[in-house]
């Protein structure tokens, strides 16, 4: 049953790679390097193992069915058999080998994907892990972003693949976006690095895969892969500082004046707090709260509110302002495009 | 029936009042008494660790549900895990070496019986310690009550920082003191198996089920003694300053991810050896054949013994131990499948060209076979450290190790208690409720277990207590949640059925199965003393050789 959905689901994905069938996440529709290394070397591992399931189970079958105790049996013992040492040397020769193929295979695909040292034009992003979001820093760019990865689409003729250098702020975590690659652990004091080169643009889902406390259910992740030009204009209006508007100066007061600025970054005001997201292009982001929420103005409002609503356990405090104080402080931080 | 057919140790007590006949067995130092403490305490906890698992599957029946909130989620899994194998799987096991192993090499009692009684009593404290947390752990910080740190509690979120008030602390000293009641029962079983065998029992004729529990205990006091120092340690950094695992101060969180799985790899085989052990017993009675290649079993015992220390940091391939390190854990990982495959092929070889009758014993051991197989086989996947980035943490990974414990470990243990239940109470159980136990639980696992590994390909991680709708996982997680029902409803039935045949069952007397060991020369349940005189043996099948006197095993082996 089971080698039927192994092979529904991988069938499908070679067909027609550009569509994930049954989820986003499918580890068997992978979209770069490292996760179609992968890829293969799970065709190789289902394909052995799954002959190996069919010979021994088909075994099993006729074993029980063939020998069990017919009704007319006569009562006496079967013959008392006690071993063989050529057909014990036959199963255990058979598997050694069957193992030596598989270790042969196995370690091709970690020295590719674990011994690749990244190119002159590989692009550069520190991922750091926090309860229960995720800082992203492109060191060579000058870009401080949370949550929603950006990532140049990396083609045949120009590859620019991503190397991700993986630090945490407190707990562990784990970076798993599966159709882009297999995950990589987030420990603090232990820093780690992992590469993608996406192939093809899109919106690539996944999440921490790492217990890390109370709400490592809602630490989503959403990689961005674009066009070089779409990537290079995203860089580029992350770059500008934060925009200034008079007409929502109080809500800004606000923000300014309240706990907010302990935790968030509006580059260019007093707001330097890093425990929490930089906001300083916030509505550039599709969602909220790691990706738990649509980043719209009701629930930016909720989230400022009473964050229990959307994420209970989550490490934003409720800030206890008044509604117009919140309406204020939303209409600011709508602003921040 | 009359209870006077039977002769429960301390019948002559009978008379006496309920108190002092509990007192007798808070202060026995009988090893089979021992052995029903821990198979009772070992059943209470599987209940209480299976609603914890109930809960859990019911919360994530559709995705955004609202059942638990995620604090009460994250404390559900985590005592469902520790509970589950710290004090349901590893006390079930010893209890049934404490039971079978001198009965089975013909002794009268283990070696150390005052130990061994020191033992179940650390044990059972270990677990109420545990349990106690959510009461003791709740009041002053108003921080939670049980534990919620995951049942390997990776650092630094055990940390003060990270875990404030008691809940790790309670977590930390149940293992601690648990422990030192493994690593006792562990001496013991060395003890007893070494030097208490009944004459003519050379190493090379006792049954397997002594060799595997021989190795299992060896396992246990290699790999307990790491975890208890690193819970010691762990208490040193929550405490008295120390930095082992403190991230913040130049500490290392790999560290205890290496200590935590030098004892949790091992771990995993102490657990499936004395599964080993039931199935080895049960399949050449039922097959009416000896073990096929005894020595070439216990050969791949002992290699699974050995390799299983060297396998730990298959755990830890996400964790970036770099390429070699990698490699070298996958080659060892990947080679212990090789013994184990070798145990396979030698069950089936043992049933082939057998009269096989499936009774409910033999049914749970045939399903062990099958559910054995898959996963090893999906071990194996898991090995291949590439495909183990991809599967590791997620839903595969949590099909793949219930798989084990659950279609492995505890459908050889459903075996294990038809097949000594007339032994040990003196009763035979309904075979029709028995079979009706095996079906319904047959069908909820596979409905749980096999539908379980689907999420985790679609990208599901474990531990989490929602997850997004659109991404392909509802269908799956429904379905498993379902199959839980029949499990429970399984397990009520067996509970049932004990219960029943122990007060209205038929009398089974010494030697329903026709079977081979010495436990079933004596009467059933057994006297105080186990046997009136010492036993002699000759060969592997003491009993076949009294039963065939013209054709002994002993002309062969």
């Amino acid at each position: 049953m089971l080698l039927v959905v192994f092979w529904s689901m991988t069938g499908t994905a070679v067909v027609d790679p550009a569509t994930p069938p049954m989820s986003p996440t499918n580890i068997f529709a992978p979209a770069s390097t490292p996760a179609r290394s992968i890829f293969g070397l799970s065709l190789f591992v289902l394909a052995v193992t799954g002959a190996i399931f069919i010979v021994v189970f088909t075994l099993l079958v006729y074993t029980i069915a063939k020998f069990r105790r017919r009704n007319n049996d006569d009562g006496r013992e079967p013959p008392q058999v006690y071993g063989s040492n050529q057909v014990e040397l036959a199963w255990t020769i058979i598997p050694i080998l069957i193992v030596v193929a598989l270790f042969m295979a196995t370690a091709r695909v970690i020295a590719l994907v674990q011994r690749t040292s990244p190119p002159g034009n590989a692009i550069a992003v520190t991922a750091i892990g926090h309860q229960f979001w995720w800082e992203y820093r492109y060191p060579g760019l000058g870009v401080v972003t949370a949550n929603e990865l950006h990532l140049p689409v990396s083609d045949a003729v120009h590859p620019t693949p991503t190397f991700i250098q993986l630090l945490s702020a407190d707990t562990d975590h784990s970076f798993w976006i599966p159709r882009l690659g297999g995950k990589t652990d987030l420990i603090p004091n232990h820093p780690n690095t992992m590469w993608i080169d996406p192939q093809e643009t899109g919106v690539y889902l996944g999440q921490c895969a790492q217990y890390c406390g109370t709400q490592h259910a809602k630490m989503l992740l959403r990689v961005y892969v674009q066009s070089k030009g779409e990537f290079d204009r995203w860089i580029e209006q992350q770059r500008q500082p934060a925009v200034v508007n008079e007409a929502v100066s109080q809500g800004q007061q606000i923000f300014e004046t309240t706990a907010c600025v302990n935790c968030h970054t509006v580059s260019g005001t007093v707001a330097n707090g890093r425990f929490g997201p930089d906001h300083t292009h916030l509505m550039s982001r599709d969602t909220i709260a790691a990706g738990s929420a649509t980043n719209t103005s009701e629930n930016l409002r909720l989230w400022i509110r009473n964050p229990d609503a959307i994420k209970p356990g989550s490490l934003m405090p409720a800030m206890q302002l008044s509604e117009q104080q919140l309406d204020l402080l939303t209409a600011y931080l709508e602003t921040l495009r | 029936m009359s209870t006077d057919a039977i002769a429960m140790p301390g019948t002559e007590l009978a008379s006496r009042p309920i108190v002092a006949r509990l007192h007798e067995w808070v202060v026995t130092v009988d090893h089979k008494r021992l052995g029903i403490l821990y198979i009772i305490y070992a059943l209470v906890f599987l209940v209480i660790a299976g609603i914890e698992a109930t809960v859990i599957r019911i919360q994530l029946i559709r995705p955004h549900n609202n059942f638990v909130s995620p604090q009460v989620f994250n404390r559900l899994f985590t005592m469902h895990g520790t509970t589950m194998i710290f004090f349901v799987a590893m006390p079930v096991l010893f209890g049934f070496a404490n039971y079978l192993i001198p009965l089975m090499i013909g002794a009268r009692d283990m070696a150390f019986p005052r130990l061994n009684a020191f033992s179940f009593w650390m044990t059972a404290f270990g677990g109420l310690l545990l349990y106690f947390s959510l009461v003791g752990a709740n009041g002053l910080y108003g921080a939670g009550n049980a534990p919620d740190v995951g049942w390997f509690a990776y650092a630094p979120l055990t940390s003060q920082t990270f875990s404030v008030g008691h809940s790790t602390d309670f977590w930390t000293l149940a293992l601690l003191v648990s422990g030192f009641g493994s690593i006792g029962t562990a001496i013991n079983i060395v003890a007893t198996v070494l030097c208490m065998r009944c004459p003519g029992m050379t190493l090379a004729k006792m049954p397997l089920f002594a060799w595997l529990n021989l190795v299992m205990a060896g396992l246990v006091i290699l790999a307990v003694s790491p975890l208890t120092a690193a819970q010691i340690m762990l208490l040193v950094d929550r405490y008295l300053g120390g930095h082992f695992f403190d991230t913040q101060a130049g500490g290392s969180a790999v560290i205890w991810m290496h200590f935590f799985w030098i004892f949790g790899h091992p771990e995993v085989y102490v657990l499936i050896l004395p599964a080993f052990a039931f199935a080895s017993e049960i399949i050449p009675v039922f097959s009416r054949k000896p073990i096929f290649g005894y020595s070439v079993m216990v050969g791949a015992t002992v290699a699974i013994g050995f390799i299983s220390m060297s396998v730990w940091a298959h755990h830890m391939f996400t964790v970036g131990m770099g390429a070699n390190a990698n490699t070298f854990f996958v080659l060892s990982t990947m080679a212990i499948a090789v013994p184990t495959g070798i145990k396979i092929f030698n069950w089936l070889a043992t049933m082939w060209g057998g009269k096989i009758e499936f009774k409910t014993p033999m049914l749970f051991c045939v399903a062990f076979l099958f559910q054995f197989l898959v996963a090893g086989l999906t071990g194996v996947m898991l090995s291949a450290a590439p495909f183990d980035w991809q599967l590791g943490n997620s839903y595969f990974v949590v099909a793949h190790f219930h798989y084990v414990i659950v279609g492995g470990i505890l459908f050889s243990l459903f075996g294990a208690f038809y097949y000594w239940f007339p032994k040990m109470s003196g009763m035979m159980y309904s075979e029709t409720l028995g079979k009706l136990h095996f079906w319904l639980f047959l069908v909820g696992f596979h409905l749980t277990f096999d539908f379980m590994h689907i999420p985790g390909l679609l990208g599901m991680p474990r531990r989490i207590y929602t997850y997004e709708p659109g991404r392909g996982w509802d269908i799956w997680n429904l379905i498993v949640t379902v199959g839980v029902f029949f499990q429970a409803l399984g397990i009520l039935i067996f509970v049932a059925n004990l219960l029943w045949s122990y007060f209205r069952g038929t009398v089974a007397g010494h030697d329903p199965w026709d079977a081979w060991t010495l436990e079933w020369s004596t009467t059933s349940p057994p006297p105080v003393y186990n046997f009136a005189s010492i036993p002699a043996v000759k060969s592997r099948r003491p009993l076949w050789d009294l039963k065939h006197p013209n054709d002994p095993d002993w002309n062969y082996e």
